[in-house]
């Protein structure tokens, strides 16, 4: 089995990574009912003796002693990560994972990339490279970030140089947040659009997430949620939008349903890797097929359904996940995912074709 | 007489399991419906042909599994180990930390150089521990990255290594609609390098086994146990013990071979005189047919059918052609029942569809940068089309 390694960079990219981990855990716990470290968690997770000081720790096999996500998490002021830090999350992080500043980037990519980026280049490797050598066989890094900030976008992408040069073998997945229409910083189009020529040249594959969908989506489950169509089909708690609350406030904050939405993305691209099924979906499969040419990289995904059936005749976990490699100025290859393929959720047997529009309505009956 | 099985990638693994489990099963299936001493030859027979001398009482599977990942050789070896009735042996596996990415390129290039000699050991010892080795049965799928590409690396090994074995491979062909999308470059590299090294390739078609698993077996949500088990069903029957026309006494030694050495009228000799009127353009013509036949009242059964001339192309005596494998033994229960092996004009269409369809995506040149990465070029893919074109020119001028 292979390992991978996550880097969120930015508050955007901690914020999201936050609600990841926090999702991996509690489905891992959902899965793993004997507490052993499999292979399965292994490829997100190390299993640490925090009684051992300093590195020694790991623990290849056995029980669960102490979960630490194979993180790297950076950014150019404290608050964010202080915040995750002080959160229930608290112990999933070792402290040897961390860059940051004080100051930030002031929504400059010049500043993120060129300043940030010589000023830390040395501690970004050191820290990658300690998270490589815990690996058995990394496969991936997942970097998350924002497109239309400082840090997110220049040092985000200041990244992807070092990754290619210092790890050429290891795919390159990253998750970049495109601003929406209504962005409050008045910078986003230009750090987008410096951002996208790196992402261009130094990616393997990159998911781009519209902010503006993510908004949607909310308001539309907002909406046929409270308007009560659902009733009693739905589990009150499990929409794909509901966190167990990984941050330390427990009102939702605007942004808390959107990321939990990127999370179960992230999540479910990996599912088929980490768990087993009759027709496996690994990371290079989906490299491999959706990138007809080094440069078209840009997956467009999408997520169904949004929320759990109370009925148990379903089960629960029927999340089909079809993307779309979209290439600009050529017909669509439309990769779909027919469900009597089983292909990236690992235990679903779901047999009809989701529509596009409203999730909910094509469930069956 | 041994075979020795090649269970390669995800679809060759999950395949293996389902046909040892199908020829366990039938092999020490309680109602033969024939005599006792009988059942008790077919069943020695059944056990010489693909299980192993058994440590505490338990059969182990003449077979050597080989994947890049470790998800479903695990999975399958458990399966075996769970059941009780026989296992895989515990060194009988290769396996690898990443898989191969559905890259042919990455299959044959990489993995095969890197991995070679373990594998090669791996089979040696399986080899070693038969009496007499009849043949290879690789099993494999054309679609993916470790199947497909390593498949065909080890397969010519095994031709530079056992030459005089026979090797037979069964190559899964991917459904229509599509499974993986560079599928049909795989199926197209693979075909055309087996060409060159193995002596059959018995096809199974995922569209195919669909149907029947909807159709006649009216299954609602189909599953890949599903169509495997309708395979290994298959498989299970052309395999067991049979006797040839000639002797009647004893278990037809080889399984795997008839003799399907086709030789075609040499140009200037003149053609064996039969006039092919009236051939219907849509009429499937074979070079070679062989039918198997269990259970109850084999002796009397007619087959003349079998010998139309208008079957066979004209340059082929029917009799030279037609194969009958005959045994009283029923195959799992059935009380009649009969399989047909046929190399005909069948696959004429399929294949025309993929090369079609490969040579579309490589005229504009799509993935093609994910195989030159590993060494596989532009020319590769050319001498491919080409041999393949071939083919589908030869069978369809049967």
């Amino acid at each position: 089995m292979t390992q991978s390694v996550v880097v969120q960079v930015g508050q955007c990219g901690n914020q999201i990574g936050c609600c990841f981990w926090d999702l991996a855990l509690r489905e891992h716990a959902a899965v793993n009912q004997k507490g052993i470290y499999d292979e399965a968690i292994s490829s997100f997770f190390r299993n640490v003796d925090t009684r051992v000081v300093g590195d020694g720790g790991s623990i290849s096999k056995g029980k669960i002693c102490s979960l630490k996500a194979r993180a790297v998490l950076i950014d150019m002021e404290e608050g964010v990560v202080n915040e995750i830090l002080q959160g229930p999350l608290r112990d999933v992080f070792d402290s040897k994972q961390l860059i940051t500043d004080i100051s930030g980037s002031g929504n400059n990519w010049a500043v993120g990339h060129k300043v940030f980026g010589s000023l830390y280049q040395e501690q970004i490797l050191e820290k990658l490279r300690k998270s490589a050598e815990h690996c058995d066989c990394l496969q991936c890094f997942f970097i998350i970030h924002s497109m239309g900030g400082g840090t997110g976008s220049g040092l985000g992408t200041f990244l992807l140089k070092v990754l290619e040069d210092e790890f050429p073998e290891v795919y390159r997945f990253v998750t970049s947040i495109y601003p929406s229409g209504e962005d409050d910083v008045i910078t986003s189009p230009y750090n987008s659009i410096l951002a996208m020529k790196e992402l261009n040249e130094h990616a393997d594959c990159v998911l781009p997430i519209d902010n503006q969908s993510l908004f949607d989506i909310i308001s539309k489950i907002d909406l046929v949620v409270n308007s009560g169509k659902l009733g009693t089909a739905v589990k009150p708690k499990s929409l794909v939008t509901s966190s167990a609350g990984a941050f330390k406030k427990r009102q939702e904050k605007p942004f808390d349903a959107m990321n939990n939405i990127v999370a179960n993305l992230l999540l479910n691209l990996t599912s088929s890797a980490r768990f087993e099924g009759s027709l496996n979906m690994d990371l290079n499969e989906i490299s491999m097929n959706l990138v007809p040419f080094p440069q078209l990289h840009y997956l467009v995904s999408s997520l169904t359904p949004l929320y759990t059936l109370a009925d148990v005749n379903i089960p629960p976990r029927r999340l089909i996940f079809i993307t779309t490699c979209k290439l600009k100025g050529w017909r669509k290859a439309v990769l779909q995912k027919r469900c009597r393929l089983y292909r990236l959720s690992s235990r679903s047997t779901a047999n009809w074709m989701p529509q596009k529009a409203c999730p909910w309505k094509t469930y069956p009956d | 007489m041994s075979i020795v099985t090649v269970q390669l990638g995800q679809c060759g693994n999950q395949i293996g399991f389902e046909v040892f489990d199908a020829l366990f099963s039938d092999s020490h299936c309680p109602q033969g419906l024939c005599s006792k001493r009988e059942n008790e030859a077919y069943q020695a027979s059944c056990k010489e042909r693909f299980f192993s001398e058994e440590e505490n009482g338990v059969p182990i599977a003449r077979a050597v599994l080989v994947d890049m990942e470790p998800k479903v050789i695990n999975q399958t070896l458990s399966k075996a180990a769970q059941s009780g009735r026989w296992k895989y042996g515990q060194r009988s596996c290769f396996c690898q930390k990443q898989g191969s990415g559905n890259n042919w390129a990455y299959g044959y290039s990489v993995h095969g150089p890197r991995h070679e000699e373990s594998i090669m050991n791996l089979i040696q010892k399986e080899v070693e521990k038969c009496d007499s080795l009849s043949g290879f049965f690789i099993i494999m799928s054309m679609a993916g990255g470790t199947g497909s590409g390593l498949g065909a690396f080890i397969t010519r090994n095994l031709q530079d290594q056992y030459s005089n074995s026979l090797k037979m491979n069964h190559i899964i062909w991917p459904y229509g609609t599509g499974e993986v999308i560079v599928q049909n470059y795989n199926s197209i590299l693979t075909l055309s390098h087996l060409y060159r090294s193995s002596d059959a390739l018995l096809v199974h078609e995922n569209d195919a086994l669909h149907k029947i698993c909807a159709k006649l077996m009216n299954i609602k949500q189909i599953s890949f146990r599903d169509i495997n088990q309708v395979l290994a069903h298959q498989l299970g029957s052309v395999f067991q013990p049979t006797y040839s026309e000639e002797g009647s006494s004893h278990y037809r030694r080889n399984p795997l071979g008839i003799d399907w050495q086709v030789r075609p009228p040499l140009s200037g000799a003149p053609t064996l005189g039969k006039m092919s009127v009236n051939r219907n353009l849509h009429f499937n013509t074979s070079l070679a047919n062989l039918v198997i036949l269990r259970g109850k009242e084999v002796h009397s059964a007619d087959l003349g059918g079998f010998k139309d001339p208008a079957l066979y192309t004209s340059w082929l005596e029917p009799d030279n052609a037609f194969n009958m494998w005959k045994t009283q033994r029923a195959f799992n229960k059935y009380e009649k029942s009969a399989a047909l092996v046929s190399n005909s004009q069948f696959l004429v269409k399929p294949l025309d569809m993929i090369v079609g369809k490969a040579w579309n995506m490589f005229a504009s040149k799509a993935y093609i940068h994910q195989y030159t990465k590993f060494g596989i070029e532009e020319e590769d893919f050319l001498d491919s089309f080409t041999l393949l074109e071939q083919v589908v020119a030869s069978y369809r001028n049967l």
